[in-house]
C-alpha cells in the first residue's frame, strides 16, 4: 500500500520553479490580473472575518455565564430586535458587494472581450480519453500533449489564442500560471488565450473530470524565444525520419493495429484516434505527460499501457520481445 | 398570557413485551411522524457511517502521490458514491427527519397533515438509497462493466451516455435520484401543508417558530428545484434507452443542456440543505444564550430572500463554460446579492449572543462551531462568486474545501447540535455531555485538520476527482494533514454513535423540558406521546413556555 517513502515528498515544496502550478506566482496577463484581483478579495474577506469573529469572540467570552454571577439564576434582559441596527448590517455590506461587483466585472470584460491581435497565433485544442491534441491550422502541424508557443512579449505581444473543443466526454484545459481553465465540451467551442511573459515549462492538467484515467492526463505547455519556436516550427513541419536502419520495426508498426489510431505523416499510418506520433521522439515525454520519453519506458509502455496509465483507452499490445524491440527502435527514429 | 398548561401524561409502564415482528410491523406500518422522523433519522445515520467510510477510502490513497492502495476506477465508484450518497441520502433525509418530527410538535399538532404521504415519501427515498447501493451487485448488465456509478455526483453529459457508461451503473444512479426526488416533494408538500394549515389555536403565521417557517422556505424551494432534476433523468433515460439525443454530444446533444438542468437543480440544493440548519440556529442559540431570537421579522425575510435568489445564481458553477461576459456578470452580481441576506443571519445570531448568558452545552458548542465555520464558508463564498478568480479555483481542491466548509462545518455541525438538543426529546434520556464534549474536540480538530489545509493544494492548481498526482507540484504535505484530519473525525463520529446507543439506556432521564425552553415541543412528554398533546395548545407568542414561566413578563407584550 505505501509504495512511496511518506515523508520522502515533504521536503519537496516548489512554491517556484518547474513543478509550479500556483495560482499565485503567475507568468501571464490574464493570470497576473487574476492574481491582482484575488489580492482585493482576499483583503475584504480577510477584513470582514477579522471584525465578524472579533465581535464573535468578544461576545462569547464577555457573555458566557457565570455560575458564580450575584444573579446567575435570573434570565437576562430579553432585546427583540432594532430597525436601526439591523439597516445598518444590511447596508454596509451592499456597499461592499457593489463595490466587489465592480472591480469583478472590469476583469472579467478585459480577459474575455481582448481584442485579438493579428500577430496572435491559432492552436486549435482537441480534448480526448485521456490525451490532448494540438493543431496549428496555418502551420500545418499537428502534435499531441506538449504544446509549444512563444513567449509574448508586452511590447509586441505575441498571445496564443486557444480554440477548444471535445472529441468525447468534457475536459478542462487549465496552466494556472498562464490563466484560468477553460472547459474543453464536446459539439461546443471555446476559445481563451495565453500569452506566457518569460520562456519556459508551464504545467497544468485536465480540470474536469472526463473519465477513469483523468488523474493522468497532464498537459505541458513550452514557451519559447522567437527562435526556438521558429526552429521547432521548421522542425515539425518535416514530414516523418525515413531511416532504413529500422525498416523491421516500421513493418511491424504498420502491419498492426497501431496504424488505426495512429498518423505518422507520409507513411500509410493516418489513424486520428490516439496522438500523431510524426515526430514523437521529439517531445520529452509520453503517456499525456505522465512518463519521461526513454526508449524502456516507450517499450514497456506499448507493451501494456495500463502500467503507467490503467484506463486508458490504448490496448495492450502484446507483441513478442522481438517485436516490441524493432517498434521501439522505429518510435525513436521519429526525432 | 398563555391558557395551557404544560401536559403531563402517564404512559402505561406495565405493558407486556412485545414480539419482535410485532415492533417491526409497528415500524414498517406506521404514518406517526415521530416514528417516521426517527426512521428518517436512522437511515441517514447508516448511509452517513457508509459515505463517510467512502471518504476516508479516498484519503488514504491521496495521502501520497502515486499511491496503489485503489485502482481509479474504484476511486472515480468512491467519489461518485460518496457525493451521490451525502446529498440525497444523508443530508436530505436527517434533515427531513428532524423536520418531520418536530414541525408537527412545535406547532401544537397532533401529526404531520398528510400521515399516509409522509409514509409513502419515507419509504420511496429509503428504496432509492438501496436501489444506489444494490447497483454493486446488480449494475454490471451483460457487459461485465463497471458496477457502481464512476460518473461524478453531477453526472455531467455525454459521461453517462451509453457508449462512455456501458453496463447499467448509470441506470442505477438515475432511478435512485429519481425516486429520492419523488420522496422529496411528497414531503415537502407535507411540510408546507402542515405549516399552512395544522397550527395550534393563536399560532398566527407571524408567531410561528422560526424553524417551521425556515422548513417551509426549503419545501418551497424542493418545489422549485427538484422538478428539473427529474426531468433531467427522465430525459437521460430517454437518451440511454429510447435513443433520443438530449444529452448525446455524438449525435448533436447538448452537454452543457445538462449542467443547466444539473446546476439549477444543485444550487438552490445548498440551501435546501443549509436551510434547515439555520433553522436549528434559530431555536438553539437563544436557549443556550437565555434570548429571544433578535430581528425575528428580518430572519424571516432574510430566509425567505435566500430563497428566492439562491433560485438565479445556478450559473456560478458554470464559469468555466465558456459563457459570455454579460451572463458571467449577471450571475456575479445574483452570486453575491445572496451575501447580504446571509449576512443579516450571522449579524442577527450575534446579536441574540450580545447581552446573554451563554451556557456552553456540548449542543451549544457545536452551534458556535457552525457560526465560526459558516462565516469562513461564507468568505471562501465570495471569493468563488468572483468569476476571474473562479476561473482558477472552480474544479480545484479549493472549492472541495469550500463546499465541504458548508456541508460539514455548517451543516452536519448543526446537525450534532440538532441531536444533543433535542436526543432527550426523541429518548427520553440526556445524551452525556461529557463524551459530547469530546465528540466536540475531535470533530473540531479533524475538522480543521481535513478542510482547512485542503484549501492550499487548490491554491496551488490541484484538480478535484484525480485518484492519484504528481510527485513534484508540492501538494503532498497537504495531502497527507488532509487525510491525517480524517482519522480524528471517524474517531469522533464512532464516539457519538456510542454515545447514541449507551445514553439510550444509561443516560439520566430527561423530563419534559431539560433545557428550560420555550416552544412547544418541550410542554409535551419526552418522548411525547402518540397524539404528541391531549389538549390541543393555545398560543399568544412566539415563545409560549415563556409566557408560562414568566406570567408577569410576557413576549405577547412586546411582539
Amino acid at each position: 500500500m505505501l509504495a512511496y517513502p511518506i515523508w520522502s515528498g515533504l521536503a519537496v515544496q516548489v512554491p517556484s520553479g518547474t513543478g509550479s502550478t500556483s495560482i499565485f506566482d503567475p507568468a501571464g496577463t490574464p493570470a497576473h490580473s487574476i492574481f491582482s484581483l484575488s489580492l482585493l478579495v482576499l483583503s475584504i474577506t480577510g477584513a470582514i472575518f477579522l471584525v465578524v469573529g472579533g465581535l464573535l469572540t468578544y461576545v462569547l467570552l464577555r457573555y458566557r455565564h457565570r455560575a458564580s454571577d450575584a444573579n446567575a439564576m435570573q434570565e437576562p434582559p430579553q432585546i427583540y430586535g432594532s430597525n436601526q441596527i439591523e439597516l445598518s448590517w444590511t447596508v454596509i455590506p451592499i456597499l461592499i458587494v457593489v463595490m466587489l461587483f465592480l472591480a469583478t466585472a472590469r476583469i472579467i470584460l478585459a480577459t474575455q472581450n481582448a481584442p485579438k491581435p493579428a500577430s496572435a497565433l491559432d492552436v486549435t485544442v482537441i480534448g480526448h480519453q485521456f490525451w490532448w491534441e494540438f493543431r496549428y491550422p496555418r502551420l500545418g502541424i499537428v502534435t499531441a500533449n506538449e504544446l509549444h508557443i512563444p513567449v509574448s512579449d508586452p511590447k509586441n505581444p505575441t498571445p496564443t489564442y486557444l480554440t477548444m473543443s471535445s472529441a468525447d466526454t468534457n475536459h478542462s484545459f487549465w496552466i494556472p500560471r498562464l490563466a484560468g481553465k477553460m472547459d474543453v465540451i464536446p459539439n461546443r467551442v471555446n476559445t481563451m488565450w495565453i500569452d506566457p511573459e518569460s520562456p519556459g515549462l508551464y504545467l497544468g492538467q485536465c480540470a474536469q473530470y472526463c473519465g477513469t484515467q483523468h488523474a493522468l492526463m497532464l498537459l505541458r505547455v513550452y514557451a519559447d524565444t522567437p527562435a526556438q519556436f521558429a526552429a521547432w516550427i521548421a522542425h515539425q513541419q518535416q514530414s516523418a525520419a525515413n531511416d532504413p536502419g529500422v525498416a523491421e520495426g516500421r513493418s511491424v508498426f504498420q502491419h498492426t493495429a497501431c496504424i488505426s489510431c495512429h498518423t505518422v505523416a507520409g507513411t500509410v499510418a493516418s489513424g486520428r484516434f490516439g496522438p500523431d506520433l510524426t515526430h514523437l521522439a521529439s517531445r520529452d515525454t509520453i503517456a499525456s505527460g505522465s512518463v519521461p520519453l526513454t526508449p524502456a519506458n516507450l517499450r514497456a509502455f506499448v507493451d501494456n499501457p495500463a502500467q503507467f496509465k490503467p484506463g486508458c483507452l490504448m490496448p495492450a499490445m502484446h507483441l513478442n520481445d522481438h517485436d516490441l524491440d524493432a517498434v521501439t527502435a522505429y518510435l525513436m527514429t521519429l526525432k | 398570557m398563555a391558557t395551557q398548561a404544560p401536559v403531563s401524561v402517564t404512559v402505561a409502564q406495565t405493558a407486556p413485551r412485545r414480539l419482535v415482528l410485532d415492533v417491526l410491523h409497528d415500524w414498517v406500518t406506521t404514518v406517526d411522524h415521530k416514528k417516521i422522523g426517527l426512521m428518517y433519522i436512522g437511515y441517514a445515520l447508516i448511509f452517513l457511517v457508509i459515505a463517510g467510510f467512502e471518504a476516508l477510502l479516498m484519503r488514504i490513497q491521496l495521502a501520497i502521490p502515486n499511491n496503489h492502495f485503489v485502482s481509479p476506477q474504484i476511486f472515480n465508484q468512491l467519489f461518485t458514491m460518496h457525493g451521490t450518497t451525502m446529498v440525497f441520502f444523508v443530508g436530505m433525509p436527517i434533515l427531513f427527519g428532524f423536520g418531520n418530527y418536530l414541525i408537527p410538535l412545535m406547532i401544537g399538532a397532533r401529526d404531520m397533515a398528510f400521515p399516509r404521504l409522509n409514509a409513502f415519501s419515507f419509504w420511496i427515498s429509503a428504496f432509492g438509497g438501496l436501489l444506489l447501493y444494490f447497483s454493486y451487485f446488480g449494475a454490471s448488465g451483460l457487459y461485465g462493466a463497471g458496477s457502481a456509478p464512476d460518473v461524478g455526483w453531477w453526472a455531467y453529459a455525454p459521461l453517462t451516455a451509453r457508449v462512455f457508461s456501458p453496463g447499467h451503473s448509470s441506470d442505477y444512479w438515475t432511478l435512485s435520484i429519481l425516486l429520492g426526488g419523488v420522496g422529496t416533494i411528497g414531503t415537502s408538500l407535507n411540510i408546507v401543508a402542515t405549516a399552512i394549515s395544522m397550527r395550534c389555536p393563536g399560532m398566527t403565521l407571524n408567531r410561528m417558530p422560526l424553524l417551521v417557517w425556515l422548513y417551509t422556505v426549503m419545501s418551497c424551494l424542493v418545489f422549485v428545484t427538484i422538478s428539473p432534476l427529474t426531468a433531467a433523468q427522465i430525459m437521460l433515460m430517454l437518451d440511454r434507452y429510447l435513443g433520443s439525443h438530449f444529452f448525446d454530444t455524438q449525435a448533436g446533444g447538448s452537454a452543457v443542456l445538462w449542467m443547466h438542468f444539473f446546476w439549477i437543480f444543485g444550487h438552490p440544493e445548498v440551501y435546501v440543505l443549509v436551510l434547515p440548519a439555520f433553522a436549528f440556529a434559530n431555536e438553539i442559540i437563544p436557549v443556550f444564550s437565555r434570548k429571544a431570537i433578535f430581528g425575528y421579522p428580518a430572519m424571516v425575510a432574510a430566509s425567505v430572500g435566500i430563497g428566492f435568489i439562491s433560485l438565479s445564481v445556478w450559473a456560478h458553477h458554470m464559469f468555466t463554460i465558456g459563457m459570455t461576459a454579460g451572463a458571467n456578470t449577471f450571475f456575479v452580481l445574483a452570486t453575491m446579492a445572496i451575501s447580504v441576506p446571509t449576512g443579516i443571519k450571522i449579524f442577527n445570531w450575534l446579536a441574540t449572543l450580545w447581552g446573554g448568558k451563554i451556557h456552553f452545552t456540548a449542543s451549544m458548542m457545536f452551534a458556535i462551531g457552525f457560526l465560526f465555520q459558516f462565516l469562513i464558508a461564507g468568505l471562501t463564498g465570495i471569493m468563488l462568486s468572483v468569476a476571474p478568480f473562479d476561473w482558477q479555483l472552480s474544479g480545484s481542491y479549493f472549492v472541495v474545501a469550500h463546499f465541504h466548509y458548508v456541508l460539514v462545518g455548517a451543516i452536519l455541525f448543526m446537525i450534532f447540535s440538532a441531536f444533543y438538543y433535542w436526543y432527550p426529546k426523541m429518548s427520553g434520556r440526556m445524551l452525556s455531555e461529557k463524551m459530547g464534549k469530546w465528540h466536540f474536540w475531535l470533530f473540531l480538530i479533524g475538522f480543521h485538520l481535513t478542510f482547512d489545509f485542503m484549501h492550499i493544494p487548490g491554491l496551488e492548481g490541484m484538480p478535484r476527482r484525480i485518484y492519484t498526482y504528481e510527485a513534484d507540484r508540492g501538494w503532498m504535505m497537504w495531502n497527507m494533514i488532509v487525510s491525517s484530519g480524517a482519522i480524528f473525525q471517524a474517531i469522533a463520529t464512532l464516539l457519538f454513535v456510542y454515545n447514541m446507543i449507551w445514553s439510550y439506556f444509561k443516560g439520566p432521564e430527561a423530563g419534559p423540558d431539560p433545557w428550560d425552553a420555550w416552544t412547544l415541543e418541550w410542554s409535551t412528554t419526552s418522548p411525547p406521546p402518540v397524539y404528541n398533546f391531549a389538549v390541543t395548545p393555545t398560543v399568544e407568542s412566539r415563545r409560549p413556555l415563556w409566557d408560562l414561566k414568566h406570567p408577569d413578563d410576557p413576549d405577547s407584550h412586546y411582539e
